[in-house]
């Protein structure tokens, strides 16, 4: 058995940042189950994300390194320029191939791998963002009987990533932020 | 029910890689998986396949097919400039060093679609180093070497390009290098005058001579552990002492038994300098 057991891949494109610190704000240092930002930002923009993220939430921010293993307590943030893909014995790889719906890093390329590693213990949520990306790895996940979320549009910044993912998946669940803070806390395991 | 379907896919990959190098000798066996796999079920889709099995079929029957497949497999999305800041450092940190020498030898590894051997071609041309400078440019794949050599880049990617030569410390106009034809540019073949191709596969080949800079950017980030450990020692012998790596912005040496020897020249850029 591998030690992590669960992935938490969130993705978001304008209006994620914000909602992205929103949702992970309230996660203890220790939370159990390690998570996996992937956000749209621009091309061959560095840094800053993860120094932003350190300092607003309680789990350690990194930016993510290939061979790495996601460990409980960190969010991990996809690099700009690459893609983010899941190995079977659970490390990274980063990939700079073709950009998926106009995008790289792609969320439907990270939630789709994560799916083929973790399947029914995958949990993706889709946050605010004017893309159609992250909607079919959604899906893909949600497929493989994983959990899926998408952010309320109702209170999303920009409702079209989310509302893309409503509208193909019956069994997508709806939450706004503080429905989605406490759904990740009660995954939590103490 | 889909899991299933995932592992028979796995087993048929992996026979498939198998028999590849059987076939054909290129050795995938080293190559991250997931990027792998991903690509695969790319080419079928592209290809509208539906079945491991016609893969295998066409793949073994048509040589040419192979060929398209191969470059469908190994990743070659690249672009001239990319991190511009790298190739102001090399400008600024690496060249005047390597203007102190005769004679300079650089190998591109992985050069691909040439987008990155034209713009060191470009920054050595600048520097005043074109004309003592030899770069070997190889990649595993030989219909790539043949675009490369060509110099022909689509014009809808020029805009980016040229703002990415000037944030590299660009000195001319950037149009001075290029002729523009329908929808295409072709780059001054000059520039590539000191340049000679070849194929090499990093994955099985040895060391074929020695160099004062290598450039190997976003090829390791496609190999496991094991195939990273042989491509970095590949490299150590093949770099003269003083001499110069550079990798690509998320890869390192960090990990490999080499590390010990070399030093950061630039640690954001990932541009090392051997020790001894």
């Amino acid at each position: 058995m591998e030690d992590v057991s669960k992935l938490i891949v969130i993705g978001g494109s304008w209006g994620g940042i914000q909602a992205a610190l929103s949702v992970l704000q309230p996660l203890p240092a220790n939370y159990s189950i390690p998570i996996v930002l992937v956000l749209h930002r621009l091309r061959n923009q560095e840094g800053g994300l993860q120094e932003l993220f350190e300092r607003k939430l309680n789990l350690k921010a990194l930016e993510i390194e290939e061979k790495e293993k996601p460990e409980p307590g960190h969010v991990y943030l996809a690099p700009a320029n690459y893609h983010v893909l899941l190995e079977k014995d659970h490390t990274f790889s980063l990939d700079d191939s073709e950009l998926e719906n106009y995008s790289r890093p792609s969320i439907d390329v990270t939630f789709t791998s994560a799916a083929d590693v973790f399947g029914e213990n995958t949990v993706g949520i889709l946050l605010s963002g004017a893309s159609r990306d992250g909607s079919s790895g959604l899906k893909y996940i949600f497929e493989k009987q994983g959990l899926v979320i998408a952010q309320d549009p109702a209170e999303a910044e920009v409702a079209t990533m989310p509302l893309a993912a409503i509208n193909s998946i019956p069994g997508c669940s709806i939450m706004n932020v503080a429905q989605i803070q406490s759904f990740l806390l009660s995954l939590h395991e103490h | 029910m889909r899991l299933k379907e995932e592992d028979l896919f796995e087993l048929e990959a992996e026979a498939l890689i198998k028999e590849i190098k059987a076939q054909y000798g290129y050795d995938f066996s080293g190559y991250a998986r997931a990027s792998v796999y991903r690509r695969i079920k790319r080419f079928l889709g592209q290809k509208h396949l539906n079945s491991m099995g016609e893969l295998r079929q066409f793949l073994f029957t048509d040589s040419f097919f192979f060929e398209n497949f191969l470059q469908e497999i190994t990743v070659n999305v690249t672009e001239m400039f990319r991190d511009p800041t790298f190739y102001l450092s090399l400008r600024e940190n690496v060249l005047p060093i390597l203007s102190t020498y005769p004679f300079i030898k650089i190998w591109d590894a992985g050069c691909s679609t040439g987008e990155e051997l034209f713009s060191l071609a470009i920054l050595l041309e600048e520097e005043g180093l074109l004309d003592r400078t030899k770069i070997y440019a190889t990649d595993i794949n030989q219909k790539v070497l043949r675009q490369a050599k060509e110099g022909i880049f689509s014009a809808s990617n020029m805009a980016a390009y040229t703002s990415a030569y000037y944030a590299a410390g660009g000195k001319r106009d950037f149009s001075e290098y290029y002729t523009s034809n329908y929808g295409n540019v072709k780059f001054n073949s000059a520039l590539v005058r000191q340049v000679v191709f070849y194929p090499h596969n990093l994955a099985t080949d040895t060391s074929f001579n020695e160099f004062h800079l290598i450039v190997c950017r976003n090829v390791l980030i496609y190999f496991n552990r094991e195939l990273q450990e042989r491509v970095f020692r590949l490299f150590d012998e093949s770099l003269v002492s003083l001499g110069y790596l550079a990798l690509g912005k998320k890869e390192t040496l960090a990990m490999s038994g080499i590390s010990g020897d070399y030093n950061f020249v630039d640690k954001n850029n990932r541009l090392y300098r051997k020790t001894s």
